[in-house]
């Protein structure tokens, strides 16, 4: 061991836990309540998570989020990123998640035609 | 790379596991996988997070959402409720986070409020894996000495931080490797002192089980300092679950090259064993340890010769306590300065202390020297359990002083206290309400004393015999104010003539006892 050997491991393993820290740039809330997984978040979710582990986007966290009460836009999900007004999408399902991974996540573009609010 | 949604730390210490942690990590893994959930979330084992008497404690990340008292019965809703859905099932949720509990790695304004040196890692990484804790600066320190640092310039560095013995003695550490590094003799020993058994004492323990790493980093830096090449970690034979982290961590460390020859190519060559006590008191004064090792009777040394020239095996050898040493690396790596920054003037740095008795929230904490016992009990402590009010405290372990209420304002650090005939010890404080009866309380310390007593020196072996015939007479109220003055009386003898400091000690309890509740104590003899 020297330490340049140290510093490989260290980077390696600091990547592993900065993940279950909060070091994030983007997060994106699906909502998961009753209506939501009925109406594909479950899906919708797993797509997020996929895409993101594919890209290696180390600085995206996907969470959950309970009823948002408005049962007739789900799967909602929100996007939140610093400095920028959250981001609320309607009606998505899996190709649309793969749409905005690709061209908001990614690409910094909202796609507005599944936006249904901006706050 | 698989992306993790959310990582469940359970805490996995010897207080969890009779709480049936074990099971709880079963039931949560098979429901995850149940869910189908297994790719995003991952379930991890920490040691403690500092939450004790509250059952399985569990932490989601990266909410931060703390969970007690969980069962496997909770498990699917949990697993349900929050990891599918989001929801965080506030039934179960640690209501308020005190500070304490908050672990973060920024320095927020938390941070300083809670000063985290020596606990920085616990309940914060895999306390099994050793890339967990190179990642949250393990072994930095380590390569900082070994590859740009003199063993004088790193003595010179842990003596202008002040940094004093945490096992209670409080002897300057700095000074201590200055000593030993000064002994010209090829073979040397760093000895770590884990034999934990101060009653109401457990953070050796929770150090080890949540981070090992930093403790085997600590001796490497200590062997380079001093120049011993050999390290043991005497401890104590019950702590299962700290034997075998630690004995893992050395494993991994070994094939990491961590230890072994030629550490960081500076040519040094180190190594660690771990030896197992069998529980005796007395073990942790450091002669009687060192006769322990070298597989006799644990009995006291005379002393001089102190351990620094002829210790174990004769050879020189280094004694620190568990929580001195794991100040070490934050030392190197800040600098002494920055670590003078906490504590006192006198005392710099931090002390764990372990909290217990009748307050709201028992456990274990990290904070600046001079923190006044009245911050320590109804901050962190949440207080005195169901509204009553304090009566006392029993800080030091059985071998401390009870402090009353006009104790609380005062700054604790190991010299300010000892101006008030009282001694921080290991950090163990023991908080009694109202309703304690200080005489039973008194005789459950005498009568730890008189089994603990290794039976060496006449004043101590018949001492505590007698001391403990005489709190029986005065508890079953057949005594006479003749007993209550022989107490003070055997035990001032037995501070001026026991060999060690095991016997010397039962003055500091005694003494205050009579000093707050002379009166109480007299009434169950009239």
């Amino acid at each position: 061991m020297n330490l340049e050997d140290l510093k490989k491991i260290r980077e390696k393993a600091e990547k592993d836990i900065e993940l279950r820290q909060k070091k994030t740039r983007i997060k994106i809330v699906v909502g998961m309540g009753t209506s939501g997984i009925a109406a594909g978040a479950r899906e919708v979710l797993k797509t997020f998570v996929e895409e993101i582990s594919n890209r290696n986007l180390l600085d995206v966290v996907v969470t959950q989020t309970g009823e948002k009460g408005l049962a007739s836009q789900e799967p909602m999900i929100e996007i939140f990123e610093e400095g920028k007004p959250v981001i609320v999408y309607g009606n998505i399902d899996k190709k649309k998640a793969q749409g905005i991974v690709e061209n908001h996540i990614v690409g910094g573009r909202p796609v507005m035609e599944y936006v249904i609010e901006a706050k | 790379m698989n992306m993790v949604r959310n990582h469940v730390l359970i805490s996995i210490d010897a207080n969890t596991i009779i709480a049936g942690a074990r099971a709880v990590e079963d039931a949560l893994i098979k429901e995850i996988a149940r869910q189908g959930l297994s790719q995003e979330i991952v379930v991890l084992e920490t040691g403690s997070v500092g939450i004790e008497d509250q059952g399985v404690v569990l932490v989601v990340y990266p909410e931060g959402i703390y969970y007690t008292n969980i069962t496997p019965a909770e498990v699917p809703e949990l697993v349900e409720e929050h990891l599918l859905k989001g929801r965080v099932v506030h039934r179960l949720m640690l209501k308020e986070t005190p500070k304490r509990f908050v672990i973060t790695k920024e320095k927020t304004g938390l941070m300083k409020e809670q000063p985290r040196i020596v606990l920085k890692n616990c309940g914060f990484i895999n306390p099994e894996s050793i890339d967990e804790a190179i990642a949250a600066d393990g072994y930095q320190a380590a390569a900082k000495a070994l590859s740009s640092m003199k063993p004088d310039e790193i003595i010179a560095e842990v003596k202008h931080a002040g940094l004093t013995g945490r096992g209670g003695a409080a002897f300057p550490t700095g000074l201590k490797w200055e000593f030993a590094s000064k002994v010209d003799n090829p073979v040397k020993y760093i000895v770590c002192n884990a034999d934990e058994g101060e009653p109401g004492t457990f953070k050796d323990r929770l150090i080890l089980e949540g981070d090992p790493h930093k403790l085997i980093e600590s001796m490497i830096i200590g062997g380079y300092a001093t120049g011993a090449t050999k390290g043991f970690v005497y401890i104590r034979g019950e702590y299962e679950l700290s034997i075998e982290r630690l004995e893992k961590a050395i494993a991994d460390a070994r094939s990491y090259g961590l230890l072994g020859t030629n550490i960081f190519d500076s040519g040094f060559d180190f190594d660690i064993t771990v030896m197992k006590g069998a529980g005796a008191y007395v073990c942790g004064e450091e002669t009687a340890l060192i006769e322990s090792i070298e597989g006799k009777r644990g009995h006291p040394r005379n002393k001089p010769p102190y351990p620094i020239t002829a210790g174990l095996w004769g050879k020189p050898t280094i004694v620190n306590n568990v929580e001195t040493l794991s100040n070490i690396p934050e030392i190197i790596l800040k600098g002494a300065e920055n670590f003078k920054k906490y504590g006192t003037e006198k005392c710099s740095g931090t002390k764990v202390y372990t909290i217990l008795g009748h307050v709201a929230t028992p456990g274990l904490i990290e904070t600046e020297m001079g923190t006044t016992l009245r911050d320590i009990i109804f901050e962190y402590g949440g207080g005195i359990k169901d509204g009553k009010r304090f009566k006392c405290a029993l800080v030091g372990g059985a071998a401390g002083a009870f402090l009353g209420p006009d104790m609380l304002d005062v700054k604790m650090d190991f010299v300010n206290l000892r101006e008030y005939a009282a001694a921080l010890g290991s950090g163990a404080i023991l908080v009694m309400d109202e309703d304690t009866d200080i005489v039973d309380m008194l005789k459950s310390v005498l009568h730890f004393f008189k089994h603990e007593s290794c039976g060496h020196c006449v004043p101590c072996r018949l001492g505590t015999a007698r001391l403990v015939e005489l709190i029986d007479r005065i508890a079953a109220s057949k005594g006479t104010s003749k007993d209550v003055e022989g107490l003070t009386r055997i035990s001032e003898t037995m501070k001026d003539t026991s060999f060690c400091p095991l016997g010397q000690s039962l003055i500091l309890p005694v003494s205050s006892s009579l000093k707050y509740f002379k009166d109480e104590i007299l009434a169950r003899v009239q």
